[in-house]
């Protein structure tokens, strides 16, 4: 099929970072809202990525990537281009149903303004009137803004601390948005759970359609292991299979949130004992390397857990 | 030629397969049945009585000749009995170790009768460990045609239907969604029960027939079943995906953490290396007080990689009692041996959180067998007022398996009322040129079924492809004549092709 080489490289910022895997026939069958799972190598975990683009001409997907965890952060360091994944596999999920509203709100938080980009491209091309609120922590974090100009009819960018456009949180940029226009038929949210939530709860009492793409643990993405379970109103539905995308209104945050956390003490294992090699690797080379993997790797270094409002695996 | 065998002459006691001792097992993934040696095999083979009816072969789903491989072992043509176990079985190691014997061909031995079955199953392991050993691969010769037949799932029912079409000379291509071939073999079945290296092995002989495997491949959604017959130029195509979608018990607490399905503590385990973590990048903590609630043959084997992988009590909960567990009765008896408590009567009721969203302990309700319901087995009621709490972290389903919704979403292929493929007697789904089998069809059965239906299916595309077989074609049948057409198979439906000589 393909052998999933890495063609285009770049960095928004030292945690944020963009990959263009070619993979052609994939290009040709992505639809906005599809994610895909990759694995970095043999030893590497499945990881779930939705895609935030993908260019039938080149035949490539794009990844946008925040390095979180070990096999993010292990990733930055090793897809360079020319390079190459283990495995890509996709796209999967139901694809978003682009709707005939003829105003959409797309909103997207953090790493989410990536996968929220080819759904505003979508509605741009079925003829809507797309108004994007894209929100990042800070200046230094804001990509792709030109990307979002070319499509979108208005653009609202927000920073928690007002680096760049306007300051709050993407909230506020909702709020904004809602007040300009009171004939929005239709929003669309991605990015971390929390700020999924507040943004259903922002919409629900104008009783607007709200879609968001939930981001669960997954292990197959094909509807096989039930890890990505999610309640939806009185359902328990798949992500992989039955979602990504389901109605905010519905989607029992709280309880993704929680189960978000379910390997949290695994993951940290896994980080730690990877940043203790890296620091290691630096320092002695790879003999030494090699001894420490064989053997368990002592925990040393106490990491801070990311960044609640960018942890967002997925988007 | 020996004197004629009777039930009297041969020996009276099933030959015993040597097993790793409990304690020691309980302590690793190496295989825990150790195989006949070449002295057991040859003791075992004497107990078969050669008798003239052949239950066994009628009781295999594949209809394997098991008195033909048989004598060949008792004639220590061991090669022979290879030749004659692949004719219709192409992969004897898996066969051997997985099917459930005791309800199939040992189920109706004859010797079974009066004393203990032959051990068919370990037989049959016994040779095809045997080829594995011995790099034993029977390619037939192959004359390509022009077909181009594509298989969407590379378990099972994929892996025989691949093979037989390959045999037949088809460009075969097996696709994937894992990456790594084998399905329910791979991320489900443990290593101690099917060793990676027996999958690998027989995966690959169907390459050495010139199947193709694609992995990373999800049918339906990079491609459709309507693209591969149409743009892509496959003549025909076998679906075999599997029933995937895992039941959950629709009780308070499902969502917690610490509640999975054994697909998922499986395939995190068998597939992706969990066991092997931080080495391997799969995390999977396992509790100290394991609940599975279930008593099939997955449930079994959660309970097995769950002492495996250090829990230090693991319970089994299941609503009926033991003579209804649906497991093969050597995973039972295992299971026994390595220290899972059984809690026979037992039907979770919820599932009790810690506060802080991770399993606590599990509340259940003490059952009863009331009238035989619709499955013929007495159906469990509860005994009112028996409802008892108990402390568990880990608590794994092994209730059974929903149809997967992904063939159904991306095709036009007709679902029965379940979402299971709909296929008639040939295994013919509504689509022309599409066939399916396994699981997706009728729901969680066995290996050996999937693989039989993977046959059927190939059987049913070759008739479909106008491919002659002339198994088929000069079908003796009971010799009136009925259901041919001049000793022509009126199965084989497509007659364009016959060519008069």
């Amino acid at each position: 099929m393909s052998n999933f080489e890495i063609v285009t490289r770049e960095d928004f910022s030292d945690v944020t970072y963009l990959l263009e895997v070619r993979h052609p026939l994939m290009a040709k069958a992505a639809r906005p809202g599809q994610f895909v799972i990759v694995m970095l190598n043999e030893q590497g975990e499945r990881i779930p990525l939705t895609i935030a683009d993908f260019d039938r001409n080149k035949g490539t997907i794009t990844l946008v990537i925040q390095a979180v965890g070990k096999t993010t952060k292990q990733m930055q360091q090793e897809c360079q281009v020319g390079t190459a994944l283990y495995g890509m596999v996709g796209p999967m999920g139901v694809p978003s149903p682009i709707s005939r509203a003829k105003k959409v709100l797309c909103v997207g938080g953090g790493l989410g303004v990536a996968p929220i980009f080819p759904q505003a491209r979508g509605f741009k091309e079925s003829g809507a009137y797309v108004i994007a609120v894209l929100g990042f922590r800070t200046k230094d974090l804001v990509f792709w803004e030109d990307k979002f100009k070319a499509c979108c009819d208005e653009l609202i960018l927000c920073t928690n601390d007002g680096s760049a456009g306007m300051k709050g949180m993407i909230t506020d940029g909702i709020k904004v948005a809602l007040a300009g226009h009171s004939n929005i038929e239709e929003v669309v949210a991605i990015g971390p759970p929390v700020m999924m939530k507040a943004c259903a709860e922002a919409t629900r009492a104008r009783k607007i359609k709200t879609m968001v793409s939930v981001n669960p643990i997954m292990v197959d993405g094909t509807g096989m292991c039930g890890g990505c379970r999610v309640k939806v109103g009185d359902q328990v539905k798949f992500a992989c299979v039955d979602g990504p995308d389901f109605d905010g209104h519905l989607v029992d945050f709280d309880d993704l949130m929680m189960r978000l956390q379910r390997f949290t003490k695994d993951e940290k294992t896994a980080h730690e004992r990877w940043s203790e090699s890296c620091r290691l690797t630096k320092q002695v080379g790879l003999s030494a390397l090699d001894a420490l993997t064989r053997g368990r790797a002592p925990q040393r270094e106490l990491l801070e857990l990311p960044d609640p409002f960018e942890d967002a695996p997925g988007g | 030629m020996a004197k004629k065998k009777t039930i009297r002459t041969i020996p009276q006691e099933r030959t015993p397969m040597r097993e790793q001792d409990p304690q020691l097992r309980a302590k690793n993934f190496e295989e825990v049945a150790c195989g006949y040696g070449l002295e057991d095999a040859l003791r075992e083979s004497e107990r078969c009585l050669m008798c003239p009816d052949e239950p066994c072969i009628a009781g295999c789903p594949v209809g394997i000749n098991i008195p033909g491989f048989i004598q060949k072992i008792g004639e220590k043509n061991f090669r022979g009995a290879y030749d004659i176990l692949t004719d219709t079985n192409l992969l004897p190691s898996i066969c051997g170790r997985v099917c459930p014997q005791e309800n199939q061909c040992e189920g109706v031995c004859t010797v079974g009768e009066s004393l203990e079955a032959v051990a068919i199953g370990r037989l049959e392991r016994f040779v095809g460990d045997a080829a594995i050993k011995e790099g034993w691969v029977n390619i037939p010769y192959i004359e390509p045609n022009r077909f181009k037949v594509g298989i969407v799932g590379s378990g099972p029912a994929g892996m025989a239907c691949a093979a037989d079409m390959a045999k037949a000379g088809c460009d075969v291509t097996v696709y994937e969604a894992f990456h790594q071939p084998g399905g329910v073999l791979r991320y489900g079945i443990p290593d101690f029960r099917l060793p990676n290296a027996v999958i690998d092995a027989e995966i690959d002989n169907l390459k050495k027939f010139g199947v193709k495997f694609e992995c990373n491949t999800l049918v339906g959604r990079l491609f459709t079943i309507e693209q591969m017959i149409g743009e892509m130029g496959f003549h025909a195509v076998f679906v075999g995906v599997g029933a995937g979608y895992p039941t959950m018990l629709k009780i308070p607490g499902d969502s917690l953490n610490g509640v999975l399905s054994a697909n998922e503590l499986l395939t995190r385990c068998n597939l992706m290396r969990a066991r092997d973590f931080p080495d391997f990048d799969t995390p999977l903590p396992i509790g100290k007080r394991v609940a599975v609630v279930g008593a099939g043959n997955t449930a079994m084997d959660a309970m097995r990689v769950s002492i495996r992988l250090g829990a230090e009590k693991v319970y089994c909960i299941y609503r009926r009692s033991r003579t209804e567990a649906p497991a093969r009765a050597e995973e039972v008896h295992h299971a026994e041996q390595e220290g899972v408590e059984f809690h026979w009567l037992t039907n979770p009721v919820s599932v009790l959180d810690d506060g802080k969203g991770s399993v606590r302990g599990m509340r259940c309700v003490r059952m009863e067998l009331g009238e035989p319901d619709d499955s013929g087995r007495r159906r469990p009621v509860p005994v009112a007022g028996s409802e008892f709490d108990f402390e568990t972290d880990l608590i794994v389903y092994a209730i059974g398996t929903n149809a997967n919704p992904v063939m159904g979403q991306t095709s036009k292929l007709k679902l029965n009322q379940w979402g299971y493929i709909g296929a008639d007697e040939n295994l013919a789904t509504s689509v022309a040129g599409v066939f399916a089998g396994g699981d997706i069809v009728t729901g969680a059965a066995t290996v050996i079924e999937a693989m039989g239906a993977g046959r059927k299916a190939a059987r049913s595309m070759k008739a479909y492809l106008g491919i002659r077989d002339p198994a088929l074609t000069y079908i003796s049948g009971d010799g009136t004549g009925a259901g041919t057409l001049f000793g022509i198979d009126t199965r084989e439906r497509n007659f364009a092709r016959v060519r008069i000589a």
